[in-house]
């Protein structure tokens, strides 16, 4: 689903001015940066954070919404719901494709996931407790990932800015039918339209919270816009959200958890209430209510597919050496 | 609805829904391990055969639901029929079990659809021939898939090899069944509207048996073959299957999603 505003990154690099300033100049000039081209280590440790958190995090993503799969309300919802698990599967696909280029593989990646030194967007450490859930998370988590994920389709990166391109059309594909779902439920029956002003409840803040931290916060924000890996602001990116979204749960009849949510005429953008970065910090750091179980999840698949990942290496060996041994025969 | 002048509108129901139960049901199985498998090119290519037997199992009570006449739809037939309703074979039902279980189930499966699709393909009945024609390139792939694996499970490690050995004694009960005959089948076999279950045994081991001989795999002794699944009698996981399944439109009756 998702990349989040970037966190921990180291972005200092050591090469000397001139390779710098080389490089720059061909960022300025909207060059697209290959996997085999000269770079600072700084960019290449910075792609490689980013894509792999992103990577990550459709992954762990596929984890709350799997958990709906079987209990969806109904055969063509369900069908939908497996689709995009599925999609999001496949985002995870290219993407660790797409780091691959940098020089690092899925196994160390997926071993940094584990051991938690990578991370993945906090919104996949909160439950989802209802069938709403799921409209909520398309409409609202796929929504931020668009905003997110559409200006990353002119990453300076090649391999990840194509990546992207696909990965858009996807998302937005999501975000509808999540935002249909919601409809549904908020022009249904009084029980579901609960359902539908729960979930938005559950899930408002921590969509906002996606955009990763407060500008005037994030470190390393300055040096990757400089790099166009980036090309907005945290804070930039989540007002394009909130003017975006606000509309459209007001037009649905949904009400927003935040009392300071307002139009305001002069900045063409709606203000709204303070984020609770407490609560961001807690679950970006483990406290979340689902942080323990995602990553034993993530965890049991990769032990217990230890044996038929083994398997299908010693097959293949054992192949290749039947081959060879035909073709020494034949001979 | 051509094999209707030919065949009662109550056994094309009940051959119907036995169709589309075995693929909903086990296409729940499969969806099961979304986010949980052993590799994520096997998160891909589970669901995708999981949406393939749900494709399948809508178009099959969409039809069932036209059939019968009775003013059910798709969903009231997978949602509100009760256990003794299901009539779907136990071998689709059985549980997840390890990735060897899992994939040789699924190849049990497609191995018996295949010559069945095949056959339905010239179907009298139009719609099941429509039906078919999709499903037919859809299960060749199951083949393929499930094959595969059961073939570097078998002769992979010691370890898969001997919890594919493990999962073949595990599943052997439950492939008779997959066979048999009634006076549904017969019915459907004499209007030409399906082929007799016993005359795609043949057809099922020439898919099977070249994959199992190199995984190096034999097949187990079946003293006692299970059998009462198209007649609703199921294992005692199938409650629970059912209860995740339907939890929703049990929980709020007569809403729409
Ligand atoms: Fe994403
Ligand atoms: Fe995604
Ligand atoms: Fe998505």
């Amino acid at each position: 689903m998702y990349s989040q505003g970037l966190i921990g990154a180291k972005t200092e690099t050591t090469e000397d001015e001139a390779f710098l300033a080389a490089f720059q100049a061909r960022i300025d000039a909207e060059e697209k940066i290959e996997p085999n081209d000269p770079m600072p280590e700084g960019y290449r440790r910075t792609l490689i954070r980013q894509i792999g958190q992103h990577a990550h995090s459709e992954i762990v993503g596929m984890l709350p919404e799997g958990n709906w799969i079987t209990r969806a309300p109904s055969l063509r919802r369900k069908a939908a719901l497996l689709a995009k698990v599925q999609d999001e599967g496949g985002h995870g696909l290219y993407l660790y494709s797409a780091a691959e280029t940098l020089g690092v593989s899925r196994e160390e990646m997926t071993e940094e996931l584990l051991s938690g030194k990578a991370k993945y967007s906090s919104i996949f450490n909160y439950p989802t407790l209802t069938w709403a859930d799921i409209g909520a998370i398309g409409w609202l988590v796929d929504g931020a990932a668009i905003m997110n994920q559409i200006p990353l389709c002119r990453c300076s990166y090649g391999p990840y800015a194509r990546a992207m391109i696909r990965v858009c059309k996807e998302e937005s594909f999501h975000q509808r039918q999540g935002y249909e779902i919601m409809m549904h439920l908020a022009r249904g029956t009084a029980e579901q339209k609960e359902l539908a002003q729960d979930a938005l409840n559950r899930w408002w803040w921590p969509s906002l919270m996606m955009f990763g931290p407060s500008d005037t916060d994030s470190q390393h924000g300055d040096q990757s816009m400089k790099w166009k890996i980036k090309r907005f602001t945290n804070d930039e990116l989540r007002q394009k959200f909130v003017d975006a979204t606000v509309p459209q749960g007001e037009f649905i009849g949904l009400s927003f958890p935040d009392p300071d949510l307002k139009w305001n005429e002069d900045k063409g953008g709606y203000d709204f209430g303070a984020i609770d970065w407490d609560e961001f910090w807690r679950v970006v750091k483990g406290g979340g209510p689902m942080n323990r179980e995602r990553i034993a999840a993530r965890q049991k698949a990769w032990d217990e597919g230890a044996w038929v990942r083994e398997a299908a290496l010693a097959h293949a060996r054992k192949r290749k050496a039947r081959r060879e041994a035909a073709r020494m025969a034949a001979e | 609805m051509a094999g209707a002048s030919t065949v009662s509108r109550q056994a094309l129901t009940a051959f119907l829904l036995r169709l589309a139960d075995d693929h909903l049901v086990l296409g729940h199985r499969l969806s099961e391990w979304c986010g949980h498998a052993p590799m994520l090119e096997e998160d891909l290519a589970m669901p995708n055969m999981a949406l393939d037997l749900l494709g399948q199992a809508r178009a099959l009570y969409q039809y069932a639901a036209t059939v019968e006449g009775a003013g059910r739809d798709e969903d009231q037939l997978a949602y509100l029929r009760r256990e003794r309703e299901f009539s779907n074979c136990l071998m689709a039902e059985r549980e997840n079990g390890d990735f060897a279980h899992t994939m040789l189930r699924q190849l049990y499966f497609a191995a018996f659809m295949e010559p069945a699709w095949q056959a339905m393909l010239s179907s009298s009945d139009e719609a099941l021939a429509g039906i078919a024609a999709k499903a037919v390139k859809e299960v060749a792939y199951h083949i393929r898939h499930a094959g595969e694996w059961v073939v570097r499970l078998g002769d992979g490690t010691e370890e898969s090899t001997r919890r594919m050995k493990a999962a073949v004694e595990a599943l052997a009960p439950y492939v008779d069944e997959l066979f048999e005959s009634d006076d549904v089948t017969a019915a459907m076999a004499e209007a030409g509207i399906a082929a007799d279950p016993a005359a795609l045994r043949p057809a099922f081991d020439a898919i099977v048996g070249p994959i199992f001989a190199e995984a190096g795999l034999d097949w187990a002794d079946v003293p006692y073959g299970q059998t009462g699944g198209r007649k609703g009698m199921h294992g005692e996981a199938m409650g629970y299957l059912l209860a995740d399944l339907q939890f929703m439109q049990r929980s709020y009756p007569g809403a729409a999603w």
